[in-house]
């Protein structure tokens, strides 16, 4: 493989690592708070559908940007309530979002646009465009490192950037601020976080509604910088291979985002060997290629990964013990 | 302010506190001057835990008021408490494994929204705490990684750091070796000195004898007593304790005791978090013989009976069911069944019934395959609720009603379901572990006349049970443990609850 396509394969796996990325650490804030979810899926679609929907109507990325974050965040409420307030069980109502998501976009989609359930095609300022980084040509004539900028680093929207930045937030956040301390003490032991005088509710609310936000960023990606438009189920799983990724990287930050990148790479590279000849096995089908991440993750997860211990209260109800 | 009119630093007036049907404080009064150790004794389940929960503000209390240094506070949450100057070390202790000593010290007390600078100032305080009080650690290690004595002097460590004057611990030496229940007595006559304020609870009364200033006795959610530990003793505050009341005694033959059945030699049980629980207990039961195994609750009873029953594997000693010592592979509970060996568990909601289950199902529960219930690999409905109808009928279960949900039977009429289903399949041996627990007192009467129908008919009885009142009147033997270990044998008709509650204190008496 020559150097150009070698960078055009990092590049898509950049991309195509994005919504993996958001929602893997939406999955790592409510984790770590102690309220699983696996309604990640679900408030991805629910993100990516308002924001096709409300870019086709303004015209503006922004604001569809906005209406994914909302749409996603409402979604987390609904978790986040199920799941804290009323204590109930967390992979139910994780289940129902994401059912609820796959049904509500395809209907409502087909109701307002009678596309089969897309939204129609938006281009220009209603996309995130790319962005070219300073100094993107300038620094291109030194070797492999300038072409590696240029095309792997530089020339993505806003949203991989925010994304970026979502890792550095998240890793900060969590090791060096009174709210980091305490979430991560939420997650383990919330009688311990009860007994200091602080409110569980309270933290595992924040959490929820930051997963809601970076779920809504992902959505936002899928729909108006990866593609042009809202299409039907166009999460296709990314939110439970985000959690797969999630488990990987041991619910800690810039794992997290070597795992996503990992998953994205793969994708990229089975896009590309697709159809094309290998030495000694030949052509490989298809559907053998496309299943090669999660194939993956399932060795992964089987055991190469050592012991992955979730955060200890992950998955229960704080109820005060009489 | 002269030390004469000082107002005590916690008064607590009239503490009212329901669960349910249950009582748990009953008018509780309660004053702690400041710079004692004030010690809280009583039984479990007496209302002290609730009552300190109340201070620490984990409950609010239904009536009642609360004073600290004179002043009436209201405390509604932890937040408040921590506010008034109370700290609190629980049972269980409140602390993150992940997290390093020093975040756990600091969680909730941060001050301000970044760590560094609150990280710098935790390292100072705990600095200086250890150097005032001997209280060294390491404030880098893992939590998790701390022995359980560590991790306590790290709650303890938590209290200081948030200003506490006053401190709770909440049974501090369960978990705790000697010498570590040592060090901490040490340490709190070192706080004492420093004029902070103890308030110490436990039902052991070495610790009380050892350490408090004053002592109150707690029985059955009331406050009995409050003495000067020097003007006391260790029978007195036992005869406080566990009370005197009218023995419900019942009849029964002579006893007319057999071959031995079960014989336990030199058993002991490590649990899960490397406590000794159980150390080198040895007994056997006779066939027609009812042993009582009397205690306070925690003292090694609970796994000595999981142990016999084949729930928790011993780790030294042996069991043997008639003369014959059972293997590894044996010792299950599903083969002990066969053999003879039945269990009435303690805690039947947790291991004796499924609360969700209809009767009929929680009934056939160990014995599904039982050819009375079914065919090959299909159990039979209608054969189940017949079998458990007529079983409603013999042991007066009320409602008579197979196809209820388990949870909607009163304490006494499940109970009267577990020990149908046990008694049923005609035990050569029985464990039965609180058997009257939670349960009424008609039942109760039925329940015990049974456990000595049971004894008459030759069965081996092992009954455990923390009602001394109840080991009294059916035991033939009366074995006392405390801390693991067999304190003291005796005969019913040769001792009394005082003689049994200072064997029950681990107070060695006459032999």
């Amino acid at each position: 493989m020559d150097l150009v396509s070698l960078l055009a394969v990092l590049d898509s796996a950049v991309r195509l690592s994005i919504p993996l990325l958001c929602a893997c650490l939406a999955g790592l804030w409510s984790e770590r708070s102690g309220v699983v979810d696996i309604g990640l899926e679900g408030k991805m679609l629910v993100a990516a559908f308002a924001a096709g929907a409300a870019a086709h109507a303004s015209g503006s990325a922004i604001a569809g940007l906005f209406a994914g974050l909302a749409a996603s965040v409402a979604f987390a409420l609904v978790h986040g309530f199920s799941a804290i307030s009323q204590r109930g069980n967390q992979i139910v109502s994780g289940v129902a979002i994401n059912m609820l998501a796959a049904g509500l976009t395809a209907i409502v989609g087909n109701a307002w646009y009678h596309q089969g359930g897309r939204t129609p095609p938006v281009d220009g300022a209603a996309r995130f465009g790319e962005i070219t980084l300073p100094g993107a040509e300038a620094l291109s004539g030194i070797p492999l490192l300038g072409p590696l900028y240029r095309e792997v680093v530089s020339g993505h929207s806003l949203l991989v950037y925010l994304a970026i930045l979502a890792v550095i937030a998240t890793w900060w956040t969590l090791a060096r601020t009174r709210f980091g301390l305490r979430l991560r003490a939420v997650g383990e032991n919330p009688a311990a976080v009860d007994t200091a005088g602080i409110s569980v509710a309270g933290l595992r609310y924040a959490a929820v509604v930051l997963a809601g936000l970076l779920c809504g960023l992902g959505g936002t990606y899928l729909a108006l910088a990866q593609a042009a438009g809202f299409l039907p189920h166009m999460t296709a799983g990314k939110g439970f291979i985000a959690l797969a990724a999630l488990i990987f990287a041991k619910w800690r930050a810039w794992p997290a985002l070597g795992a996503c990148l990992l998953f994205g790479l793969l994708d990229a590279v089975a896009i590309r060997i697709e159809g094309v000849p290998l030495p000694v096995i030949g052509r490989v089908p298809v559907q053998a290629i496309q299943a090669l991440p999660y194939l993956m993750t399932v060795v992964l997860l089987a055991g190469f990964i050592g012991r992955a211990v979730p955060p200890r209260a992950s998955g229960i109800p704080y109820v005060k013990e009489r | 302010m002269s030390a004469a009119v000082e107002p005590p630093a916690i008064e607590l007036v009239d503490i009212d506190k329901r669960f349910g049907p249950v009582r748990a404080n009953d008018r509780v009064n309660l004053s702690v001057a400041r710079g004692t150790v004030h010690g809280i004794v009583g039984e479990n389940g007496a209302g002290k835990s609730t009552l300190m929960s109340i201070l620490y503000g984990f409950y609010e209390a239904d009536g009642g008021e609360i004073r600290v240094d004179g002043t009436p506070a209201r405390i509604r949450s932890p937040a408040d408490a921590i506010r008034l100057g109370i700290g609190m070390v629980h049972q269980h202790f409140m602390l993150v494994d992940s997290l390093s000593v020093v975040e756990n010290v600091m969680l909730g007390a941060e001050g301000g929204a970044l760590l560094d600078r609150g990280l710098a100032r935790a390292r100072a305080e705990l600095d200086r705490l250890a150097a005032d009080h001997g209280l060294a650690v390491d404030v880098d290690a893992r939590v998790g990684d701390l022995p359980v004595g560590l991790q306590q002097r790290v709650e303890i460590l938590k209290a200081l750091y948030r200003g506490a004057d006053v401190l709770i611990l909440d049974e501090p030496t369960a978990v705790l070796t000697p010498p570590e229940a040592k060090a901490l007595f040490g340490l709190l006559r070192t706080l004492r000195e420093a004029g902070k304020t103890v308030l110490l609870i436990t039902h052991k009364l070495e610790e009380i004898m050892a350490v408090t200033d004053r002592v109150s006795v707690m029985r059955r959610g009331q406050m009995v007593a409050t003495l000067d530990t020097a003007a006391t003793s260790p029978p007195e505050l036992a005869e406080l304790m566990v009370g005197r009341k009218v023995l419900l005694r019942v009849d029964k033959r002579p006893l007319a005791a057999g071959e031995p059945r079960l014989a336990v030699e030199n058993l002991s049980v490590v649990d899960e978090r490397d406590c000794l629980r159980v150390a080198e207990v040895s007994f056997t039961v006779r066939a027609g013989e009812i042993v009582g195994i009397a205690g306070v609750a925690g003292n090694g009873q609970s796994e000595l009976m999981e142990a016999i029953a084949g729930m928790r594997r011993p780790t030294l000693g042996t069991i043997a069911l008639d003369g014959t010592v059972l293997t590894r592979e044996a010792h299950t509970p599903h083969n002990l069944r066969r053999l003879g060996l039945l269990h009435v568990p303690e805690d039947r909601l947790r291991t004796g019934l499924v609360p969700a289950f209809p009767a009929y199902e929680s009934a056939a529960l160990g014995f599904t395959d039982d050819p009375a219930y079914g065919r090959g690999l299909l159990l039979e409905r209608g054969r189940m609720i017949a079998h458990l109808a007529d079983r409603m009928a013999a042991y007066d279960v009320r409602p008579p009603d197979p196809l209820l949900k388990t949870s909607k039977f009163s304490g006494g009429n499940q109970q009267k379901i577990v020990l149908a289903r046990e008694i049923e399949r005609a035990p050569k041996v029985l464990i039965v572990g609180q058997p009257t627990r939670g349960v009424d007192i008609g039942a109760i009467e039925f329940i015990h006349r049974r456990l000595i129908a049971l004894r008459d008919a030759g069965v081996a009885v092992l009954l455990v049970s923390v009602e001394l009142e109840e080991i009294m009147s059916l035991a033939d033997r009366i074995l006392v443990m405390c801390g693991g270990r067999i304190t003291g044998e005796r005969r019913p008709e040769a001792t009394d609850e005082r003689d049994l509650g200072l064997l029950m204190a681990g107070v060695e008496g006459r032999a």
